[in-house]
């Protein structure tokens, strides 16, 4: 055999390989996905958002977690998003070149990716424990930690990719950077924080571990944020777990709802990017 | 002092106040994230320190996890916690690499961005989804058809046999590491694949006018070249795997035990305290259950710190090249 046509085939090969992998992995997203459409969608009916969680072997839906997630995403991203939003504004700005951003980056990287279950924990010392009980609040604090990080990287990526001719022409007019922040760099970059939140909101409405010993559960329709609360990812944890029939096919119908609306959202945010760019004009 | 003047040093006061307060907010907040780092380890240092004075080194070094005897050591879990992850990490690392090179080098521009989106997409699923999925799904698959085999093949040689006997469960230390290899392979090859891009065409181009084959290229050109990254992509990858929670605890087993086989049940980290925390009972229990989130804590944070500064000093390198 020639050392010529060893080499091509080791090329073949090793190429091979790698679409193999792709193959492989895109297989475990269709296979995944097929599982969840095809269990899912066997529970799919009006009492799933009608009804409250059943008791086993009983007759119910999954409104209070529906409505507990939604609650407790919102808050959340409220709490969070803000806060976030202006760190990752210190970040490109004020502090662009700042020695403390550099640790501040650093910090916020080592947040986003810290285990989320490590952040449950941080809540449940921090406010569990000083109120006394279980509260839909605590699971909102939680899930709003998670949020910062991720809002922080992607406003300042952001604000970054603003032309730094836009602000020096702002300030050449006479503008205080409060003012060319918020009237001229944020409105160039809105499309761009728009989708940094939405993906904010993505990764939390799906996180489970913070919740456990937050938010805890409740089988019962509960509004008050001050007590436990429902949660679709508490309940499918739960639900998925237990022996009873009708708790798993719950399950089942919440793991799809909660992963269709994820996939909806990372999408949304990709095709604002796409279609509009950061700045948000065509 | 006419009126105008008057007005117009009043507006100015008010803009530098406005100033002032918004400079102050974005600032407050930018060390609001600075103290959350810090103030996590201190809140779980408090809560951990009744088990740590209680136990002192038993802690890391025993085995036992008896909450009728109050006997608490964390060797258990840490032990799953690290086979898991390595077992994940030896599955994903190759496949994510390929994955990258595919995206990098072989895809057609058309198919680049989907295949791209959809391997995003993987890592946007929650983590509870590949704990249902792999529990209701993948444990059935690998108990009926790939751990008898396992079993059969594999167990009666001498050493690595040891790692593949006993009865197939389904759940274990081993369901578990694939698992978590299905979720590291979308953040490992992300990375990767964004590595792969900052080589300059120049390189490989040259690398192919001297008649090498895509692959010659791909090994001795990209890959040498992008090293650094990929080491950071692979620890950040490790990073997640190792506190990864719902994906784990649906399938582990949940066996406070340490097995020399990779189809027993085992625990990890966090999944004992996501199992464990709303039921234990007694003070010394809870603080042994955050002592072993701080040990999590303190592991991960390594691990990613050593990534981030492997990225950064990339990227510094990236910038200085321009």
């Amino acid at each position: 055999m020639s050392r010529r046509f060893l080499r091509k085939v080791i090329n073949l090969v090793a190429l091979g390989l790698s679409g193999l992998a792709t193959a492989i992995g895109l297989f475990f997203l269709g296979a995944i996905l097929w599982t969840l459409l095809s269990r899912g969608f066997a529970g799919m009916s009006a009492a799933l958002f009608t009804a409250m969680t059943p008791p086993p072997g009983g007759s119910g839906g999954l409104l209070n977690a529906i409505y507990g997630s939604l609650a407790m995403t919102v808050i959340g991203i409220l709490l969070g998003g803000p806060v976030g939003m202006l760190a990752g504004t210190y970040l490109a700005e004020y502090g662009r070149n700042a020695r403390l951003s550099v640790v501040i980056r650093f910090v916020n990287d080592v947040l986003l990716s810290a285990p989320s279950i490590i952040v449950g924990l941080f809540v449940y010392e921090l406010l569990v424990i000083r109120m006394g009980h279980f509260s839909a609040l605590a699971g909102a604090v939680a899930l709003a930690i998670i949020a910062i990080p991720v809002t922080v990287r992607t406003t300042e990526d952001m604000l970054n990719l603003v032309p730094q001719g836009m602000r020096d022409a702002s300030t050449a007019m006479g503008a205080y950077p409060w003012r060319t922040i918020t009237s001229v760099i944020y409105p160039a970059a809105r499309s761009g924080i728009v989708t940094g939140l939405l993906l904010a909101i993505a990764r939390i409405s799906g996180e489970t571990a913070p919740l456990l010993f937050t938010a805890l559960n409740n089988q019962f329709w509960s509004t008050n944020l001050n007590a436990p609360m429902a949660n679709l990812p508490v309940v499918i944890f739960q639900f998925a777990l237990s022996p009873y029939p009708n708790w798993q096919q719950l399950a089942w119908s919440g793991a799809l709802l909660i992963t269709l609306s994820i996939l909806i959202l990372s999408i949304t945010a990709r095709l604002v990017v796409a279609r509009l760019g950061p700045g948000g004009q065509r | 002092m006419n009126t105008a003047a008057a007005i117009d040093s009043r507006h100015a006061a008010g803009q530098r106040l406005r100033e002032r307060m918004f400079s102050a907010a974005t600032f407050v907040a930018a060390l609001l994230v600075l103290t959350l780092l810090g103030g996590v380890a201190l809140t779980l240092l408090h809560g951990a320190w009744p088990a740590l004075a209680h136990f002192k080194l038993r802690f890391l070094t025993s085995e036992v996890w008896n909450p009728v005897t109050d006997q608490f050591g964390a060797l258990a879990a840490v032990y799953g916690t690290l086979v898991t992850s390595l077992i994940a990490l030896a599955i994903a690392i190759p496949v994510s690499l390929g994955i990258a090179i595919f995206l990098t080098e072989l895809a057609p521009a058309w198919l680049k961005r989907p295949v791209g989106i959809a391997i995003e997409l993987l890592a946007a699923v929650p983590s509870i989804i590949f704990g249902i999925w792999g529990l209701f799904v993948l444990a059935p698959i690998l108990q009926r058809h790939v751990q008898p085999w396992l079993i059969d093949t594999i167990g009666p040689l001498p050493i690595v046999g040891r790692l593949f006997q006993g009865p197939p469960f389904g759940i274990g230390i081993l369901t578990a590491g694939i698992v978590l290899a299905i979720m590291v392979v979308p953040f490992v090859s992300a990375v990767a694949r964004d590595v792969f891009e900052t080589v300059p065409d120049v390189l490989k181009e040259s690398g192919y006018g001297l008649g090498a084959t895509t692959w010659e290229v791909i090994w001795q050109v990209v890959v040498p070249y992008a090293r650094t990254g990929m080491i950071g992509g692979i620890m950040l990858g490790l990073g997640r795997a190792l506190g990864e929670t719902m994906a784990v605890t649906f399938v582990i087993g949940n066996a406070h035990r340490i097995g020399s086989s990779l189809l027993a049940p085992g625990t990890t980290i966090s999944a004992a305290i996501a199992n464990e925390f709303t039921e234990a009972v007694g003070d010394l229990y809870t603080s042994s259950l955050v002592a072993l989130g701080a040990l999590l804590f303190l592991i991960t944070f390594a691990v990613i710190a050593a990534a981030r500064l492997m990225l950064l000093r990339l990227e510094r390198r990236a910038l200085s090249s321009v």
